[in-house]
Parts: structure tokens; C-alpha cells; sequence
């Protein structure tokens, strides 16, 4: 026997990324904007999703949610109150979400995916183990609230660096827990230049509507040649 | 912890490219793993242990090449690249400008495998 070496050079995650390429193109061929949204546990995706989902339903965009958890469907039951089609996936202890999931529970589905125009992932609850898993999205968001604290986007870089919108959440706690804004905004910043940043609070309902509206303008960009 | 999920996607991809090359064995897997690839390297090391058991990549050992962020500055006096320390702040170090551009350190690729062959 001879010892010899063998080049690869192939991304470990590279079977995911090719899984996630192809569900990108069925997502797009059917006219979508798919969302992945990602944040640590209690950050208020689901809040944050609930009451956006049935604004935009109220306005008349079709919309619907596949939501991952590590035990529970507690979550596609809050979001099912949107009124828009909802499906949990129970991931049984699995941290983050990965594309085998999403394709097989849209197959499981049946859902007509070109009656939808948006259409959003609710990651699990982690702000390090999604991080790489390409799931097919056109835009990934990750969550911020009030009450975790300035310095998430320091602690957890990785994720605040692959995130394409940052959404600070929960902004009507904002003076109980003296939220530092400026500070928030300049840590989010240092590790992601130039990001575009949103403040709501699900319970008030304030700047759902211009998140809506970015997600409508983005769609309306994406589909427009 | 979603390392142990990484070391069965890094077994099952070396296993197939080893089969393939008709390897009789697998001395060393060759990882590169770029600082923000969000992949602890003790776990990992730990997650392989597990994942190898009863695959062909069994008591073979992983060798992890740790790589830095570098960046790009665009600045007029700066344009290079550098490599920066943390990841708390992606700016330059000559300049102070921040930059979008990461050349180096999303890294999670098996770069070579040490087979034995007949």
C-alpha cells in the first residue's frame, strides 16, 4: 500500500448549499420572497411574525410560515391565529433548521406556493447553529429585543454578519430596561457595515408597517425585469 | 452544539470522495475552519470521534487549519487586504473604515484527505 494524498477542497455544508440552491430556484420560479428569521430564544419572532403575517393578510398579501422548534407546536398555533397557512416542524432537539427540513415539509404541504407571495421560515431559537445553514431565503433577518441586551451583536458576530436586515424588537420596553439605542445600533454596525435596521414592538403594533412595506418594495425589486 | 451535525456532514462527504479515489484507508482529514464559520473546534473534534465510528474515516484523525478574518479595504490609501483580530468589529486596522468585504474566515472545507491506496 502507498500513501497518498487526496485534494477535495469542497465545503463541508456543501450537499445543504446545493439542496438550498435548488429550493431557491422552485421559491422563485413561484414568485416568492422567502424570509428566514433568526434570533435567540424569546427575542419575539414569533410575536414579531404574528402580528405581521395578519397585517399583511389584512392588506391583502398571501403569506405563509413554516416555524421550527425543538419540541413544541406552540408556535404554528400563535401564528395559525394570523389566519395564513402555518406548519410547524418539530425538529426533536436538532438546534438549527436545515434545507432537507424546509423541502420536506413543503412536500409534505401540498401548499400551492405560487398563490403565495411571501413566505417565512421562523428559525429555532439560536443565534449560533443556523448561522451557515442556507435555507433557500432571499433575505435573512435576525432579531434583536430590547431586553437581551446591547452587546448580542458582539457575543454572537457570525450570525449578526450573515443577516441581511437586523430588526430591534420589543422597542416598547425600550425606557423600562434603559435600552441604549445608539450603543445598539453601533455594536450591530461594528460587525455588519452598512446593514439596514428596523425598530418594532409587536404589541403596539409600531413599525410593522414599514417593515411590510420593505418586504413588498424588495418582492416588487426582485420580480420586476 | 451543532457540531456533531457538522462532523456527520464532513464524514459522509470525505467518506464518498475516499471510496471513490478506491482508498483503503484514511490516515487524516485536512480542515479548513475560518473564524466566523461558527464551528468550535474542540467540539468539533469531540462530534468526529462520534461520527466516524463504523465509517471507513474510523480512527483516522482530524487535522483543523485555523483561519483568521481577513478583510478587504477599499479606502484610497489603504486597498489590501488584512487580517484582522476578533470578530467584534469588521474595520480596518490602518484606517478605521468598515468594510463589507470578508476575503478570509467563513471557511468550513475539507481541503485534502492522507489515503492509503494499493
Amino acid at each position: 500500500m502507498t500513501t497518498r494524498y487526496l485534494e477535495i477542497r469542497q465545503g463541508v455544508l456543501s450537499k445543504n448549499d446545493q439542496l438550498a440552491a435548488t429550493l431557491r430556484a422552485r421559491l422563485q420560479a413561484a414568485g416568492l420572497l422567502t424570509l428566514n428569521v433568526v434570533s435567540s430564544p424569546g427575542s419575539g419572532k414569533t410575536a414579531l411574525l404574528e402580528r405581521m403575517m395578519g397585517d399583511m393578510r389584512k392588506a391583502g398579501h398571501s403569506v405563509a410560515a413554516l416555524v421550527g422548534d425543538l419540541q413544541t407546536d406552540n408556535d404554528a398555533k400563535r401564528l395559525a391565529r394570523s389566519g395564513a397557512p402555518v406548519r410547524q416542524i418539530v425538529t426533536d432537539g436538532i438546534c438549527h433548521l436545515e434545507v432537507e427540513m424546509i423541502t420536506a415539509h413543503l412536500n409534505a404541504w401540498g401548499l400551492d406556493l405560487s398563490a403565495l407571495e411571501f413566505f417565512f421560515i421562523e428559525n429555532v431559537g439560536n443565534l449560533v447553529c443556523p448561522t451557515w445553514y442556507d435555507l433557500g431565503e432571499d433575505l435573512r433577518i435576525v432579531l434583536l429585543s430590547v431586553t437581551e441586551g446591547e452587546d448580542k451583536p458582539l457575543k454572537y458576530p457570525s450570525m449578526f454578519y450573515s443577516a441581511d436586515i437586523a430588526i430591534i424588537t420589543k422597542m416598547d420596553l425600550a425606557d423600562a430596561c434603559e435600552f441604549d439605542r445608539a450603543l445598539a445600533y453601533e455594536n450591530i454596525l461594528s460587525v455588519r457595515p452598512s446593514i439596514r435596521i428596523f425598530e418594532t414592538s409587536a404589541k403596539k403594533g409600531t413599525g410593522v408597517a414599514e417593515l411590510i412595506d420593505f418586504f413588498v418594495q424588495t418582492r416588487a425589486k426582485k420580480y420586476a425585469s | 452544539m451543532h457540531e456533531l451535525s457538522i462532523a456527520y456532514s464532513l464524514v459522509q462527504n470525505a467518506s464518498e470522495a475516499a471510496q471513490q479515489a478506491g482508498a483503503r484507508k484514511v490516515n487524516k482529514v485536512f480542515l479548513r475552519l475560518g473564524k466566523l464559520s461558527g464551528v468550535v473546534k474542540e467540539a468539533l473534534l469531540f462530534g468526529y470521534d462520534i461520527a466516524t465510528k463504523g465509517t471507513p474515516l474510523e480512527g483516522s484523525e482530524l487535522v483543523i487549519q485555523e483561519l483568521p478574518v481577513v478583510i478587504y479595504c477599499a479606502s484610497a490609501q489603504c486597498q489590501q487586504e488584512f487580517a484582522i483580530s476578533g470578530l467584534q468589529g469588521f474595520r480596518c486596522p490602518n484606517c478605521n473604515q468598515p468594510s463589507n468585504q470578508i476575503r478570509q474566515g467563513r471557511e468550513l472545507e475539507i481541503e485534502k484527505l492522507e489515503i492509503e491506496v494499493d
